[in-house]
């Protein structure tokens, strides 16, 4: 089964970057290496130590704004979910900033918070908590009745009931929440090099397009996009070792 | 005179068979304009299983959930053992039609689950669980998961869970309609011996008339529109006949052929 899956993405990896390659060598533009190229670039980067550099600075404020989003979106997802109150308070905020135009809202942040961590912390925020905030309170108020009342017949108190039965329901919609929004707060850590100060891999990307070194350019997109595959197949496999029996669907359905 | 007056006096104390366990009186439950339970009142014997049969809609799970104590009333009460409901209490154990358990749990743990919640330390309530998943023949099934058991299988975990925590009333939502037929009509048969080997009272909601028959000390049928007991009926002459000959008793058949005589003007 594993050995499957991991032959499929394989397989799925050599499709791509062999159109990845094709595409370079036509050439489909001046300004789209070839796959070899961009890895040759890659581990260029990678040896001088300017890749490691750059992600020092990226992941700070990515991984600040994801720890934020994920702690708060789950504690404000669990609340809207259970509170109908709080639901008609807060909910339109998330939905709001879900369909906002962030460009359009950086300079507002640049104008409040300055230039450094805090703006770019609040652009991952921005990108990362509202599909984790909706998605946790979507599984909450979507939990099975019948096993919310076989609790409450067990005698089971508000506490056991959210520990026991509410939140081990809706993991699997909250990871699957965790996923969008960690994959959204990396779009947002980028976002927020390009269009605040160009710092990380913000600044490889900006540099090397202005002296044409496209390889480089497509060295770092590609390297953040492998870190982002990489971070969510850790996510995937935190899911599958916390809960365990939760993949297989509800046995009263 | 005298006699039947010491009789009288004694009776609450000895338990006699007809003593109540539980008694709904003047139940009436509204769910907004729909009138789901009209001043309903029906007694049910300490000991002795009684069948809520009627057609589907005509408020069987509503009355089941009001003396468990997870559904209010519009009015009326319920008492168990003389006390009045107002909440679900360890006197009471529920089992779910669609068995209710917990997806993420193995049996033990699904097993286990109500006497977890009451606060039972780990290694006591998993050693009752044992004794309740040997008692319901899934032994060996301990570390299964739910999805990995067939429908009669995960009600027999629902029924140890229920039988776990040692309440005297069992309430009963027509926990076999989602298995077949021949596990069904196994499930009848344990369920008989389980009446006479634990001292409790079962209430049980059936909407087949063959299994109220054959279960039943006691059968309220149930008619909806306004939803109230029409009939109660005790059968009691073949009940000791051996569980092989009920379903040719004579008295079987014919009480099966009157209740759906009475019922079938309800069938559309
Ligand atoms: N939560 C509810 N809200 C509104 N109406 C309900 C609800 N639950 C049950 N009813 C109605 O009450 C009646 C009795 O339902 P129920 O007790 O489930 O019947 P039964 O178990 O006998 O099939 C039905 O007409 C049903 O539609
Ligand atoms: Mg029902």
């Amino acid at each position: 089964m594993l050995k499957r899956s991991f032959l499929l993405k394989l397989l799925s990896g050599v499709i791509i970057f062999g159109a990845w390659e094709i595409a370079g060598r036509i050439p489909v533009s001046y300004a789209f290496p070839t796959f070899i190229d961009s890895m040759i670039a890659l581990f260029r980067l990678a040896l001088d130590g300017t890749l490691f550099t750059a992600y020092a600075e990226t992941l700070e404020p990515l991984i600040v704004g994801v720890a934020i989003s994920t702690v708060l979106g789950i504690g404000l997802g669990l609340w809207i979910g259970l509170s109908k109150f709080f639901d008609w308070l807060v909910s339109p905020i998330f939905i709001v900033m879900q369909s906002a135009p962030l460009a359009a809202l950086i300079p507002l942040l640049v104008m409040a918070y300055g230039i450094g961590l805090t703006s770019k912390v609040f652009v991952v925020c921005i990108m990362a908590m509202p599909v984790i905030v909706l998605n946790t309170a979507g599984a909450v108020r979507h939990t099975p009745e019948s096993i919310m009342e076989m609790c409450r017949s067990f005698l089971g108190s508000r506490t056991d009931m959210l520990l026991k039965i509410i939140i081990p329901a809706a993991s699997p919609l909250i990871f699957a929440g965790l996923r969008l929004g960690v994959s959204a707060g990396f779009i947002g850590a980028i976002l927020a090099e390009l269009k605040i100060t160009p710092t990380g891999v913000g600044d490889i990307i900006t540099f090397s397009r202005s002296i044409a070194d496209y390889p480089t350019m497509y060295a770092a997109i590609f390297s953040i996009i492998a870190l982002a595959v990489l971070f969510l197949n850790l996510l995937e496999m935190a899911e599958k070792l916390l809960f365990k029996g939760n993949d297989l669907g509800y046995v009263s359905d | 005179m005298a006699m039947s007056q010491t009789k009288r006096v004694l009776t609450p104390v000895e338990n006699t068979p007809t003593e109540i366990a539980v008694s709904a009186r003047n139940i009436t439950k509204n769910y907004g304009a729909v009138e789901a339970l009209k001043d309903l009142t029906l007694e049910f014997p300490r000991g002795q299983l009684t069948s809520l049969l009627g057609p589907s809609g005509c408020g069987k799970t509503t009355l089941l959930k009001i003396i468990a104590g997870l559904l209010k009333t519009t009015s009326g009460e319920v008492e168990v053992n003389g006390k009045a409901v107002t909440g679900p209490g360890p006197n009471r154990a529920f089992v779910f039609q669609d068995f209710a358990l917990l997806p993420w749990a193995t049996v033990l743990r699904n097993v286990a689950f109500g006497l977890e919640l009451r606060g039972v330390a780990r290694s006591e309530r998993e050693a009752r669980a044992e004794k309740y998943i040997k008692d319901v023949g899934l032994a060996g099934f301990e570390q299964s998961y739910p999805h990995e058991l067939s429908g009669g299988m995960r009600q027999r975990v629902g029924l140890a869970r229920a039988l776990s925590v040692d309440a005297q009333v069992l309430l009963m939502d027509e926990p076999f309609s989602a298995v077949d037929e021949q596990t069904r009509r196994k499930f009848q048969e344990d369920l008989l011996s389980l009446v006479q080997n634990e001292n409790k009272t079962f209430i049980f909601v059936t909407h087949s008339i063959e299994e109220a028959v054959y279960v039943s000390d006691q059968i309220a049928i149930l008619l909806p529109r306004p939803s109230r007991v029409s009939e109660v009926i005790r059968p009691s002459g073949f009940r000791n006949k051996g569980i092989d000959n009920i379903r040719r008793d004579p008295e079987y058949l014919d009480i099966v052929d009157n209740i759906w005589a009475s019922l079938r003007s309800y069938v559309e």
